[in-house]
């Protein structure tokens, strides 16, 4: 049950990589470069989600995407014209498909009337006639793990002469190569598939048979023709050989002379693999007559077929993600471990140019290459994020009415997989808002002179040991008077503000903002942007918003190019040496006394530029006995907390800044309120690391006691 | 533990068996990962009772609990004799602060007593059973409920 689980398991991952592909291929397709070969290529996604759905029972699965190949087949076989309503269907069926996926993985139902729209949809281009034949039912039986069981004793003789339609006759040369074997494919099975299409007739080709003494029983040396005699077209010939795609020489042609339909003899074969050549007067079932005759577009893709698939992604290896962490871990071991090797080495009575030296600074570099190769594992391109932002755009367009299209930048940008995985929802979100609030509808958009269709320019980018991802659209900007006006109504600012354009920009972050004038079913769900800034900032990101009006809003995101190694200001706090991420804090500053106010018994706050910020100490927050002899002035570091409001915190002293690797608490011990991780510091000790967010929110909420907050790990 | 409460066949079981707030206790050796020395670690915000804090064990960090604190005994004193016994719990790792450890004892398992009013609710009892000793006992540790104890977390 477990082997099945994780074929399942394995089948799902590779869906995974087809939907790329294939959403690749549409977009090629979509942008008008696409050759026939990316037709092909999206044929393939397809068929082989298709085929693995088929030994898992996924009938849905099976049946939608045998109505999707069958529409790409004819699309392959230039029997349908590409066309930008056909390409609207493709797309669409592709978003369905993965959702069809996505259920069958999670093992949740989809809403049956949507597959059959979708199926429907794509059913309007076929042809009458071969819709009858497609129905779903034949799908399962003319998928290809039939053909195993198939029963070879049947002599019926041909009935061609029953059947009305016309014979093609196909001359096939095929020789396999090492390969094919070794992938586990069976030339029997095959000639087996053949034999469902016509009536199947084989000669031995030893043409390439070396001398006995050259004879290596490792490769393969002999091809077969066959003559296969058959109603089917030449694309479903080829489809028999589909997963051999270079793997074997292959040649299909049309014969010009029908061939006979005498049975020739096979001959002996003294081939080294004990094949079966079940070959004999096997004959067709009854196969379902194409419409059309093979002609010269059959010809000119048989010739393509020829043509071995040489290039290919560069091979990749799956590993646990487990194993991964556990070399990042080793390796942050190695990088302290370098350290304090270091320091030590340093304070040796050891001259600069001693070996020793010499040998601690390649260590030191050696280290640092180890660990940005160990970094590169985790980092994966943004591309499948983004491809699945186009099917956001497509279903956000749907839903408003408006019609959008996604221009991805930057897509070969790599990230690490926690950013990626941590930033679809925010992205999501982002996106969706762009659509529904962003771009005006269709009739604005031609008052303003704009194109009918907005324009979402999603990019990836990096900046200075940083990924910068912008969500940009073209519709009518920031409407900032609303903006405020909602702001005072809802009362998030007072009622006489006047605020700087970026300060108005910056409320939309502010929890419980919506813009929305009606609620719609995209956005406005009660979730704004607040949500989005706040799973950035677990990211170690910020969000900033830049509005033009008349032409579009952009969103930009900064993230850190790891969440396993940041960048830390080391402080102490009532002796305990702890880090604070750098990305939160604006600046460090030790005011003047007259610039520390305090204010009612216990709070005190600091006046910088004109402001009044809370200050908080870092140490009373942590439960760490709180400050009976105040430093005056206290050390302040300045951060922007999570609702974007300024806050200063007290700690004891600032050492300096460093990388420091992460640790989580989580898995031995528990979350800690006020502490997001740890780390490990040069001479062994363990340095907690600050959630200056949590700390500087905790001033409004009472603290929890330490009760209530439950170890993570129960048992 | 379910070599402890095997008792159909005279299994020997090895356990570690150490001293913490002046009583004998023990832990079945495979659960124990390693004895380290006493060193510094880092206190850690909001710890509840007889947690010490966290330390580093070769790049993980691993929480330190003063056995005797947890058990509702005298907490440890400090003393550079003090010993960790580090201990895996499932797949958490953590440490355990004794005094010191005395010795590797086999035990067949039917000298391991456990007594009704200890099993009758053993998810809140941190003694998963008694093993007698040449005149003594030693105290077998539950691990579960010292993570578990109160203090931690109150269901």
């Amino acid at each position: 049950m477990s082997t099945l689980n994780s074929i399942r398991d394995t089948f799902f991952e590779e869906c995974e990589d087809l939907m790329a592909d294939l959403a690749d291929g549409l977009a090629k397709m979509q942008s008008g470069s696409a050759d026939p070969e990316t037709v092909n290529a999206v044929f393939r996604a397809v068929h082989s989600v298709k085929g693995g759905a088929g030994a898992f029972s996924l009938t849905e699965l099976v049946a939608f995407s045998h109505q999707f190949e069958t529409v790409l087949d004819e699309l392959r076989a230039d029997r349908l014209k590409l066309q930008p309503e056909l390409m609207f269907t493709l797309l669409r069926s592709a978003d369905h498909l993965t959702v069809l996926i996505e259920a069958a993985r999670d093992g949740t139902d989809v809403d049956e009337s949507v597959t059959q729209n979708s199926a429907a949809a794509l059913r309007v281009w076929l042809k009458p006639s071969s819709d009858a034949a497609d129905a779903p039912a034949s799908a399962a039986e003319s998928f290809s793990f039939a053909a195993v069981t198939l029963d070879f004793g049947a002599f019926d003789p041909p009935s061609e002469t029953a059947n009305e339609p016309e014979l093609n006759h196909y001359d096939i040369k095929f020789q396999p190569t090492a390969t094919l074997f070794s992938n586990g494919h069976e030339p029997g099975l095959l000639f087996a598939e053949l034999s469902r299409l016509g009536t199947v007739s084989s000669t031995i080709d030893l043409a390439d048979l070396p001398p006995w003494e050259e004879f290596d029983t490792t490769v393969p040396f002999i091809g077969w023709n066959v003559k296969l005699a058959s109603t089917v077209e030449i694309d479903q010939v080829r489809a028999v050989f589909e997963f051999v795609d270079g793997l074997c020489k292959l040649d299909i042609a049309v014969a010009q002379v029908p061939a006979d339909q005498e049975v020739s003899q096979v001959e002996a074969s003294p081939a080294p693999s004990p094949l079966p050549l079940p070959m004999r007067e096997t004959v067709a079932e009854p196969i379902t007559p194409a419409a059309e005759k093979p002609s010269a577009s059959a010809k000119a893709a048989s010739a393509s077929s020829q043509i071995t698939d040489q290039h290919g992604p560069k091979p990749t290896l799956r590993v646990e993600l487990d194993r991964v962490d556990r070399l990042i871990n080793a390796v942050g071991e190695l990088i302290i471990n370098q350290a304090m090797i270091a320091q030590r080495v340093n304070e040796m009575p050891v001259t600069t140019d001693s070996e020793v030296v010499t040998y601690v600074e390649d260590y030191r570099l050696l280290a640092r290459d180890i660990q940005e190769a160990v970094m590169a594992i985790r980092a994966q391109p943004v591309k499948p994020l983004f491809q699945r932002m186009s099917r956001i755009v497509r279903e956000a367009a749907d839903a408003t009415g408006k019609s959008a299209q996604l221009l991805a930048f930057g897509e070969e940008i790599e990230v690490d997989k926690t950013v990626i995985e941590r930033l679809a929802d925010p992205l999501t979100h982002m996106i969706r808002n762009a659509v529904d609030h962003g771009l005006e509808s269709p009739e604005d958009r031609i008052k303003a002179g704009k194109e009918a269709g907005g324009t979402i320019r999603l990019s990836a980018a990096h900046r200075s040991g940083r990924v910068i991802i912008s969500i940009k659209d073209d519709g009518a900007g920031l409407n900032r008077p609303k903006i405020l006006k909602i702001a005072k109504d809802k009362g998030l600012v007072p009622q006489d503000a006047d605020l700087a354009e970026a300060d108005i920009d910056s409320l939309l972050f502010q929890p419980g903002f919506s813009t929305a004038q009606k609620v719609s079913n995209l956005s406005g769900r009660g979730v704004g942007l607040d949500v989005v800034r706040t799973a950035v900032m677990a990211l170690g990101g910020r969000v900033a918003i830049n509005s033009v009006p008349g032409q579009g809003t952009e969103f930009t995101i900064s993230l850190p190019l790891t969440l396993a190694v940041m960048d830390g200001m080391v402080v102490s706090v009532r002796g305990q040496t702890m880090i604070a991420p750098i990305s939160s804090i604006v600046e460090t500053i030790r005011p003047a006394t007259s610039e520390v106010h305090n204010v009612g018994p216990s709070s005190r706050y600091l006046s910088i530029r004109g402001e009044f910020i809370p200050i908080i100490d870092v140490a009373s927050s942590l439960g760490i006995a709180p400050n009976t002899a105040p430093t005056e002035p206290p050390l302040l570091l300045l951060v922007e907390s999570e609702n974007q409001s300024q806050c200063a915190l007290i700690v004891d002293e600032v050492h300096d800044q460093r990388q420091v690797v992460i640790k989580g608490l989580e898995h031995n011990y528990r979350s800690v309120q006020g502490v997001s991780a740890a780390t490990v510091l040069g001479n062994g000790q363990i340095a907690l690391i600050l959630d200056l967010d949590a700390i500087a929110f905790q001033r409004n909420a009472p603290e929890a006691p330490a009760e209530a907050i439950l170890p993570t790990h129960g048992a | 533990m379910t070599a402890v409460n095997d008792k159909s066949t005279p299994q020997i079981t090895e356990f570690v068996a150490f001293y913490s707030g002046g009583q004998s206790f023990s832990i079945e050796i495979s659960q124990v990962r390693e004895i380290r020395r006493w060193g510094p670690f880092t206190s850690v915000p909001h710890s509840p009772t007889g947690v010490l804090g966290v330390m580093n064990l070769r790049g993980s960090v691993i929480p330190i609990y003063d056995l005797a604190a947890r058990l509702g005994l005298t907490p440890t004193p400090e003393n550079p004799r003090n010993v960790i016994v580090v201990v895996m719990h499932g797949d958490q790792t953590l440490g355990l602060l004794v005094e010191s450890v005395s010795e590797i004892m086999s035990v067949s398992n039917d000298s391991i007593q456990i007594t009704p009013e200890m099993r009758a609710d053993s998810g809140q009892t941190p003694i998963a059973g008694l093993i007698n000793t040449n005149g003594g006992l030693t105290q077998i540790v539950d691990l579960s409920s010292i993570i578990r104890a109160r203090g931690i977390a109150a269901a």
